[in-house]
């Protein structure tokens, strides 16, 4: 009964309310008016900056599925072996995700900034000079805010993978062994195909995180033009700006997408774990 | 089981009830975001105690959207302290007001409202019939003013060969100034914070009632005159100028105005667009900073200039608060030139009220010199589309970028703007 109430008050409220909100047009303060699926409409069929945000999430979810995903599966398979410094390697690589994302921005804005240029520097100390560039400017400023969020966000898919790892169970590989199965074979029998609900839960997670990121690049860019813009950053700008119902339905809109790909990911998932007999 | 039951949703309406209401017959609880002025605001805080034995609380909610979240969430939970500030459009402060939150002061304050500079005052007036539908009547008192303007680094204009009392008299010697600050200097002729889109617009509106005067402006607002007018593709085209003269500041479209502010302050730029209350700032990031101030670098000489400005931070009476009558007392009080001049000495902000100008110091005198030409949209008959203003300025970030000409830009702002009319036309 607590759970319920406490349910209801901090989710189910809120979620209604939203909802109801997102068939208005108004402030929520002194302004409501009905206006019916217009908002969504709006949103759906005339508001180009709005897909061009989900343009930019979906670019940068890209990045990270693929980069950082990779990255964290290849580090996982190293540190799983590495008994002795499993522990620290952990906590290392555990720690960016746990920093406040808009400090993340605001160090990176002055890592990437061609005024004081910190990385160019850098990259000139180690005569990487072609590498070179502006790396907030119009051409760069997406890839960039891709690369800073798979930098600061690998270290989640690192530890769930890694704990998927460790949960494989030594006999199985043992027997491979015994079986004539070589290293690489045992990866691609046994590891992958175990590790197939992790990857969905770390696919799904990242989806979810990714689609809604929004303090980094918002510290980071300020958006760029629309041209870094992100779905959450734009229902932040406005709210901020009184267009209450409008951020609402952005909202919904969002969540309903993001609703659908997850479902499709559990159903892959299953898909896939038949295939395998899983 | 049932007991248990009782017991937990006892304890959780009760819990979560609202909080204990700020408000006791002698303190008044006043919410804001100035950082800057937390000390002055206590140290009046403690004199007001000592003079009339009411407590007076300022506390510090920052930064500012986390406050305008807090006032709007306080709001609805009826939970507003007796004096706060709404910040943001007065499209926003109406709907405070017509939601009963804030109280009218007009019948109190008509034995000092002579006190104010008249344009600080306007911002918190509603007239008769504003657009707002607000019962006619004045809903804030302003503690400060403010206005925007351009501001130029006397040293680097020393450096470079330009006389230092001699600022830009129009905009294409502040072009030209600006190019030679660059070439000769190596610094950034242009800086400003254009990441914060607000500064974009208000640059925007400035050089649009310089080109086309004001009543071809607000005739736009209306909808009667579009965007894609030659008037207005040149308007758009001096941001292309500005780029195309070189003399802006790399990643000027995504710094923040307090990245601006630094880089100007170090002498890394030559010129800025900033707000009066950069002077608080420029003086803690490098006192020795040497500066002059002049109004918008005209276009065209023959519909005047106007630049934004009128009440910096303005106070609001809780409509529901049991200290009202305390409240306005204490807002009259801390507006007497005496506790102005104070916080003017002590924050560096512009007075919202009348005060000898052989008080004020030599930079705030500059900036003051221009209250006669100023223009807010919070004072305007009309204000334009939220929806279109972010074509605006987004249209014009892409144009400091390249990424599109003026001629396109205007297009699309035209198309958000009909769009904004077809729907209000449909509903």
């Amino acid at each position: 009964m607590p759970a319920f109430l406490i349910f209801s008050v901090f989710y189910i409220y809120p979620f209604f309310y939203t909802l109801f909100l997102s068939f208005f047009k108004g402030d929520a303060i002194s302004y409501l008016e009905f206006v019916g699926f217009n908002n969504f409409k709006e949103i759906l069929l005339y508001d180009k900056a709005w897909w061009r945000s989900m343009y930019n999430a979906g670019f940068i979810t890209f990045w990270a599925l693929t980069f950082q995903n990779i990255l964290a599966f290849l580090l996982a398979l190293g540190v799983d072996k590495a008994v002795r410094t499993q522990k620290f390697y952990r906590v290392v690589f555990f720690l960016l995700p746990i920093l406040s994302e808009i400090i993340i921005g605001l160090l990176m804005r002055i890592f990437l900034l061609s005024d004081p240029g910190v990385l160019n520097h850098l990259l000139e100390r180690l005569h990487l000079d072609f590498l070179k560039r502006d790396w907030l400017a119009p051409q760069s400023a997406l890839l960039s805010c891709a690369l800073v969020h798979c930098w600061k966000g690998f270290g989640w898919a690192f530890v769930i993978i890694l704990a998927g790892l460790q949960s494989i169970p030594e006999e199985l590989y043992e027997a491979a062994r015994v079986d004539g199965a070589n290293a690489f074979q045992s990866f691609l029998k046994i590891t992958l195909p175990l590790m197939i609900p992790v990857f969905t839960l770390v696919v799904i997670l990242t989806i979810l995180g990714t689609m809604q990121a929004f303090a980094m690049i918002l510290a980071l860019t300020r958006g760029t033009g629309g041209l870094t813009e992100v779905p959450v950053m734009r229902i932040y700008n406005h709210l901020r700006t009184g267009q209450t119902c409008y951020a609402c339905s952005e909202g919904v809109v969002l969540g309903l997408i993001l609703v659908i790909v997850a479902f499709g990911m559990l159903k892959f998932s299953k898909f896939a774990r038949q295939k395998y007999g899983l | 089981m049932i007991k248990r039951v009782i017991i937990i949703v006892f304890l959780f309406l009760f819990g979560c009830s609202a909080p204990k209401k700020e408000i006791s017959s002698k303190k008044i609880i006043i919410w804001h975001w100035m950082t800057d002025r937390q000390g002055a605001f206590e140290e009046l805080a403690n004199k007001y105690k000592d003079l009339t034995g009411i407590e007076v609380e300022f506390k510090l909610f920052f930064p500012p959207d986390i406050y305008s979240q807090k006032v709007i969430a306080a709001a609805r939970a009826g939970t507003l302290p007796d004096i706060f500030g709404v910040l943001g459009e007065k499209k926003m402060f109406a709907s405070f007001i017509k939601a009963g939150y804030i109280l009218n002061l007009a019948p109190f304050i008509k034995d000092w409202q002579e006190r104010f500079i008249q344009q600080t005052l306007q911002v918190n007036t509603f007239k008769k019939g504003n657009i707002y539908g607000v019962e006619p009547g004045i809903y804030g008192i302003p503690i400060d003013s403010m206005n925007i303007q351009f501001l130029y680094n006397k040293r680097l204009f020393k450096k470079a060969g330009l006389n230092p009392n001699r600022p830009p008299k129009d905009f294409k010697e502040f072009i030209k100034y600006a190019k030679i600050l660059k070439e000769k200097l190596r610094v950034n002729g242009f800086v400003c914070g254009w990441g914060e889109v607000w500064l974009i617009y208000c640059l925007v509106t400035e050089f649009a009632i310089n080109i086309m005067g004001k009543d071809k402006f607000f005739d736009t607002l209306r909808g009667k005159v579009p965007y894609t007018d030659p008037e207005w593709i040149k308007v758009f085209s001096l941001f292309k100028e500005m780029r195309d003269a070189q003399i802006l500041a790399p990643n000027i479209v995504t710094m923040i105005n307090k990245e601006a502010e630094e880089s100007f302050a170090l002498g890394k730029a030559g010129f800025s667009f900033n707000g009066s209350w950069c002077i608080n700032v420029y003086k803690k990031l490098n006192p020795d900073l040497e500066y002059g101030v002049f109004p918008l670098p005209a276009v065209s000489d023959k519909k005047g200039v106007k630049i934004w400005g009128g009440a910096g931070s303005s106070f609001v009476v809780n409509a529901n608060s049991k200290n009202k009558t305390e409240a306005i007392k204490f807002l009259k009080w801390l507006t007497e030139p005496e506790q102005q001049k104070f916080l003017m000495e002590k924050t560096l902000n512009l007075p919202a009220v009348k005060i000898p100008l052989e008080e004020v110091s030599p930079i705030l005198k500059e900036f003051l010199d221009d209250t006669g030409n100023l223009t807010h949209p919070n004072v305007w008959p009309l204000q334009e589309d939220s929806r279109v203003v972010e074509v605006i300025n987004r249209g014009v970030q892409q144009i400091i970028m390249g990424l599109k000409t003026p001629e396109q830009v205007a297009l699309e702002v035209q198309k958000a703007k009909e769009r904004v009319l077809l729907t209000k036309r449909s509903q």
